[in-house]
């Protein structure tokens, strides 16, 4: 890992676009369309042709092995009328206001710490960011066996320096030290892919703007809150971005290490619809409930776009 | 900073990043107080076996990853050098699949999939993960196909090559970073994705290990076997920071390209 990470300066091309295209003499229309035909067909097929049914199935009783019949809108007056909804939907504002706030601070917090070139950095670099290279699923069951009581270190540890006098259920016991474990995995395993996308947004900033502060004589703080902040500002949208999008679908992190539970207290949106779908076998309202979410979150992404949008002029 | 301050504290934090993951290697092979391979061997016999789930997470990668490059491949070079009908709304189309949360869109694809006859199925589950993959691997490799000097494939077609063959002889070989970036991502998709596998795949002789390893905690009847988990853990857990430790160029090149950007 000793010349891991080098991260570059500048990313060779920024997103978007491209240089328009000079028209060309051999290629005609068909040509450029049968090599893109695959695409075209996988999209059409397990893109559009899903977000249509998702919207039919939501208006209709889908029993995941009878016939539908149309029902339009019981489905959606069922979920005002479900309190495991509503309390999933609270839970999981929740735990994305608390996850982001943590996990912005840590990720940026290493992103500064190794900014700077020097000896080791990649070494640092590169083990802040390994459980990243984890499989999500993976990461989680691994957090699930380091916080077990059976083979995990974690009791044996505190209570040895005294900080507890009985060993602690991590996962299933009290409903506020499950969801701080929830968080603490989610922590570790993406502060490192956060610190990442932060660091290139750092790297970016030319030294110069630095050093005319410096023989300005502005301090280290100053310098931090003007000119590393706004010219971050791009890349700080889009990593709360990743962020609060992720934390709302949050699956894993409660299906796998707390199930949900203890009782419901870490149950999320996306369990509930999982749940609603292929345990309670109604394709219907699951459906119902993944087109409020999806609505809500391509609202949420295109208010972000535009924000960032009117930032960037 | 002081320097010694500076090392030190950064130690300690690696410290604290890297440990769960020696952690787990470390409690794989222990057994009481001494050094065991046995999880490893119950591992081998969980369930249909690991083998099985070993074969079907294969077969998906080797799917997913063929499929992605192959698509991608052709999308990005006819969004690089052709202009065709509908060409600017099917590339937002496909930066579209980003804005849509992937666990909502599962549910109507688990019925479309029993329509075209590929319920439980690893290529069903494929074709999903190809979709998904699109975004990013078509952005990555339209960008390779544009930083080539298009004098090199007219060079080719001047010779008497197709746009096929100026395509197979001439480019391929110039675009092969971008190649190994979107075959890396697609790999590392399909052989860690759990959602989609759980929802999409129904039958345990088809599960793929992430599923399959996960269910040791699930469906454990009460008592779960952890060192046998960790062992799950650890054998899913090595291919990716292998590649990780190896392809770092790669990662970080896929990171750096804007294609996360959405």
């Amino acid at each position: 890992m000793s010349n891991s990470l080098g991260v570059r300066a500048r990313p060779d091309r920024v997103t978007g676009a491209a240089p328009p295209a000079p028209p060309r003499r051999r290629s005609s229309g068909l040509t450029g369309l049968a090599y893109a035909a695959p695409a075209a067909v996988i999209v059409a097929l397990f893109f559009l042709l899903p977000l249509g049914l998702v919207v039919w199935m939501s208006l209709n009783k889908w029993p995941l092995l009878a016939p539908p019949t149309f029902n339009a809108p019981g489905n959606y007056t069922q979920i005002a009328d479900n309190a495991l909804v509503l309390d999933a939907v609270v839970f999981t504002l929740k735990y994305t206001a608390v996850v982001t706030v943590l996990l912005f601070s840590v990720a940026f917090g290493l992103a500064l710490l190794v900014q700077h070139r020097r000896p080791g950095i990649g070494f640092f670099r590169g083990a802040f960011f390994l459980p990243a290279a984890v499989g999500w699923a993976t990461a989680t069951l691994l957090f699930f066996g380091l916080l077990s009581d059976q083979i995990g270190p974690l009791n044996d540890l505190l209570e040895g320096i005294g900080l507890i006098d009985a060993p602690v259920s991590w996962t299933a016991g009290d409903p506020a030290v499950a969801f701080g474990s929830t968080v603490t995995l989610v922590i570790w395993r993406w502060a490192g892919f956060n610190m990442l996308i932060l660091l290139t947004g750092l790297q970016a900033i030319p030294n110069e703007i630095y050093e005319a502060a410096r023989v300005d004589g502005a301090s280290a703080f100053q310098a931090f809150r003007r000119i590393t902040l706004p010219l971050m500002r791009p890349t700080i949208a889009l990593v709360l971005c990743l962020m609060i999008t992720g934390s709302l679908l949050g699956f894993e992190q409660f299906y796998i290490l707390t199930r949900g539970g203890p009782g419901s207290s870490t149950t999320s949106v996306v369990m509930v619809i999982v749940r609603e779908a292929f345990v309670r076998f109604n394709l219907g309202s699951a459906a119902a409930m993944s087109v409020l979410v999806l609505a809500a979150l391509v609202l949420l992404n295109a208010l972000q776009l535009a924000f960032i949008r009117r930032r960037n002029s | 900073m002081r320097r010694p301050a500076y090392y030190a504290g950064m130690a300690v934090l690696s410290l604290l990043f890297v440990y769960p993951i020696v952690w787990s290697g470390w409690s794989s092979v222990r057994l009481g107080d001494a050094f065991s391979l046995d999880s490893y061997r119950k591992l081998a016999e969980y369930g249909e076996g690991v083998g099985v789930y070993l074969t079907n997470t294969v077969i998906l990668v080797l799917f997913t990853v063929a499929g992605t490059l192959l698509v991608a491949t052709f999308a990005g070079y006819a969004f690089a050098r052709f202009r065709f009908p509908g060409k600017g709304l099917l590339f937002v189309l496909i930066l579209a699949i980003l804005m849509v949360p992937y666990p909502t869109i599962l549910i109507p694809l688990y019925v479309l999939l029993g329509w075209l006859g590929l319920q439980d199925s690893l290529l069903g589950l494929a074709l999903v993960m190809i979709m998904f993959q699109l975004p990013f691997a078509v952005f990555m490799m339209r960008n390779a196909f544009e930083s080539v000097p298009r004098t090199l494939d007219e060079a080719a077609m001047i010779d008497g090559c197709g746009s096929f063959g100026a395509l197979v002889r001439v480019l391929l070989p110039a675009v092969v970073p971008g190649l190994v970036t979107v075959g890396l991502f697609a790999f590392l998709a399909s052989w860690n994705d759990y959602v989609a596998p759980l929802i999409l795949i129904s039958s345990n002789e088809r599960f793929t290990l992430p599923v399959a390893v996960v269910n040791m905690r699930l469906h454990n009847f009460g008592a779960v076997d952890y060192p046998t988990m960790q062992a799950g853990v650890v054998f899913m857990a090595l291919p990716c920071l292998a590649i990780f430790l190896l392809l770092q160029r790669y990662y970080v090149r896929g990171f750096m390209s804007g294609a996360l950007r959405g």
